[in-house]
């Protein structure tokens, strides 16, 4: 394989991985979370290196998963002082965490192969040339065989517990009346996504772990009505974000990790303007023509009111539309346009005569309004 | 499930034997250190629809998810059908407050109906053919069959109330825990629901529900339970719902108005 498709390929499964648990995380409120983690393991991860002389990945794993685990009872120990709100408990953690993390570093490790650059940005530049040993025999990339073992894990995890974790995300006390532990669930979810940051860490560093968690998630949350293609639309979003990324950054030069995130924020971006059930322009749409629906309706009452009377002859003129409503010429001729193609009203000469539907219209809204 | 089948099957007179659906004693409940229900001792028969009634912050809500071990009891004890709430879990269905779920949570009416059945399946299990099928027959009885493939939060107040009664069905109970599931309904809504559960009730069934509103409780529930940290009053109905009993739930704050009724 080559060295560009190993990178792509470490990517791909990275955010494939960081999607589906990112998923749950974006349903639960809880984006944040995520965020403390991918800090708060750095210590754990420093103090893992430490205990195994020098970068061990399964001393890595341990530690890191300790710190995580530690991080989330912080921040629920905090919040259960009720002194805290939820996001100011972890806003109070990770930091901390972060600090400590980096201090050990500058202390201990100052000359390792374990730098702020790679903290923050990971190195998935050299996805290719890290390869896994098994004695002497060479397994390949070493990313490949981490990214994908995620991947396996929040399959695994996703799919035996699909059920479960659906209901106490959605109504966690059904969930425990029901027998299915919300707080059990609560802790084997940040026990993956934890274990998610520390895998995901190596590859794209810190920050970035967390934009692929919940960047591509919150754009298929928009997209969509179904969890199950909420789940899916994340994965294809973070994947296609993985390779576009590298496709950009490789001929500029730049950086492949802040590529892909920077195309998965710019995939989330297109969701919030152009999703068709929550989407800005979507919205702009259907207001407006909830709108013009509305002036049309107003309009069809207003001729109502005058048909038969002396006033008629000039309160129906096209000319003169707008002065007894107070709508400006250009709204009175837009409302116009909308109500003719509704078939409220018909033109007739310079008239505007209301049509049956019309009548029927004005009726309805009158009596709703009685 | 092995225990019930003969119990359904045999006559009302052994029926009649079978423990009482909720039986409390001393139980008190706390919120850290501040106590929210004082002492409940309570028995609430079969075939009994039954009205949970008191002011805000009268451990109404704490009483239900007490009785399902949702809270922690500090004093006291609930049995649900003479043994713990964990061994008869499946005979139990539960409504909560419309207001505690998030409406924006993607998926439909049917599949929300569904997780009714996710507790009889148990864990890993997934909900198969006879489930879907389950969960539209119950969507049927509350006549939102055509909305069963619609986005939750797109459904008015009273057809999400609606959905959630479906969902208590499908959890296919002798037991209900509702809370508040006439709050915010249209007539409607109101209506279906007072048939559903006095349907519940003919069919052998225990309704337990948290209301608020008192001049309709007369017509549609025949037991009452006053709380107001402490257990008031409970019984029959017509027995319990005097003057001087709701003076005592609710202090001064009762008007003249209410109590009518």
């Amino acid at each position: 394989m080559s060295s560009a498709a190993i990178i792509m390929l470490t990517g791909a499964l990275v955010a494939s991985a960081a999607a589906i648990v990112g998923c749950f995380l974006v349903l639960r409120r809880m984006a944040m979370m995520s965020d403390a983690i991918s800090h708060a393991i750095l210590p754990g991860l420093v103090l893992g290196y430490f205990l195994a002389h020098g970068p061990n990945l399964f001393a890595g794993f341990l530690g890191a998963s300790v710190a995580a685990v530690i991080t989330v009872a912080l921040v629920e120990g905090l919040q259960n002082t009720r002194r805290v709100a939820e996001q100011s408990a972890i806003g109070l953690v990770f930091p901390a965490m972060f600090a400590l993390g980096t201090f050990l570093i500058s202390r201990y490790f100052a000359n390792v192969h374990l730098d702020t650059d790679a903290v923050l940005y990971g190195h998935i530049e050299f996805a290719a040339q890290d390869l896994l040993f098994l004695g002497n025999l060479n397994l390949g990339p070493q990313a490949l065989w981490v990214m994908g073992f995620l991947l396996v894990m929040n399959l695994a995890f996703v799919i035996v517990l699909y059920k479960e974790l659906k209901v106490a995300t959605f109504d966690p006390g059904l969930a425990a009346a029901m027998g299915f532990s919300p707080v059990l669930l609560h802790y084997l979810l940040m026990a993956v996504v934890s274990i998610t940051a520390v895998g995901a860490f190596t590859a794209v560093g810190a920050v970035l772990t967390v934009a692929l968690m919940i960047v591509p998630a919150a754009a298929a949350y928009l997209l969509t009505d179904r969890l199950a293609t909420t789940l899916g639309l994340a994965v294809a979003i973070g994947v296609l974000s993985a390779v576009a990324g590298y496709g950009i950054a490789v001929p500029l030069d730049a950086s492949i990790a802040g590529a892909m995130v920077t195309v998965s924020g710019f995939a989330f971006a297109l969701a919030v303007l152009f999703s068709p059930s929550h989407g800005v322009v979507a919205r702009a749409v259907r207001l407006r023509r909830q709108r013009m629906a509305y002036a049309a309706e107003t309009l069809a009452v207003h001729l109502l009111g005058h048909e038969g009377t002396a006033q008629a002859e000039t309160e129906s003129a096209i000319a003169h539309l707008g002065e007894g409503l107070r709508w400006s010429p250009a709204l009175a001729q837009r409302v116009q346009r909308w109500a003719i193609r509704a078939g409220f009203v018909e033109q007739s000469r310079e008239r505007l005569v209301l049509t049956e539907r019309g009548r029927d219209v004005a009726l309805r809204a009158l009596e709703r309004g009685a | 499930m092995l225990t019930r089948s003969p119990v359904r099957s045999s006559s009302d007179a052994l029926a009649a034997r079978e423990a009482p659906p909720v039986v409390a004693r001393d139980l008190t409940v706390a919120y850290r250190d501040k106590p929210v229900l004082w002492d409940v001792d309570v028995t609430i028969p079969t075939r009994k629809l039954v009205a949970i009634i008191g002011p805000n912050g009268a451990g109404k809500t704490t009483f239900i998810r007490a009785a399902m071990g949702l809270v922690p009891i500090v004093a006291g004890t609930v049995q649900i059908f003479g043994g713990s709430y964990a061994s008869n879990r499946g005979r139990v269905a539960y409504v909560p407050q419309r207001g505690s779920v998030d409406w924006d949570f993607p998926t439909d009416a049917l599949d929300v109906v569904l997780m009714g059945t996710y507790g009889k399946l148990g864990w890993v299990r997934r909900p198969g053919r006879p489930e879907v099928e389950r969960a539209r027959r119950c969507l049927d009885q509350v006549g939102m069959s055509d909305f069963a493939k619609r986005q939750i939060r797109q459904l008015s107040g009273g057809q999400q109330q609606r959905v959630f009664l479906a969902r208590a069905l499908a959890q296919d109970a002798d037991l209900y825990f509702m809370d508040e599931p006439f709050a915010g309904v249209d007539a409607t809504t109101e209506r279906a629901i007072v048939d559903l559960l006095k349907a519940l009730r003919a069919e052998g069934k225990t309704v337990i529900c948290v209301h608020h509103d008192l001049s309709s409780a007369p017509e549609y529930f025949d037991w009452l339970m006053l709380l107001n940290g402490r257990l008031i009053a409970d019984g029959p109905f017509g027995e319990t719902f005097t003057h001087e009993n709701l003076q005592r739930t609710y202090g001064g704050r009762l008007t003249a108005a209410v109590v009518g009724g």
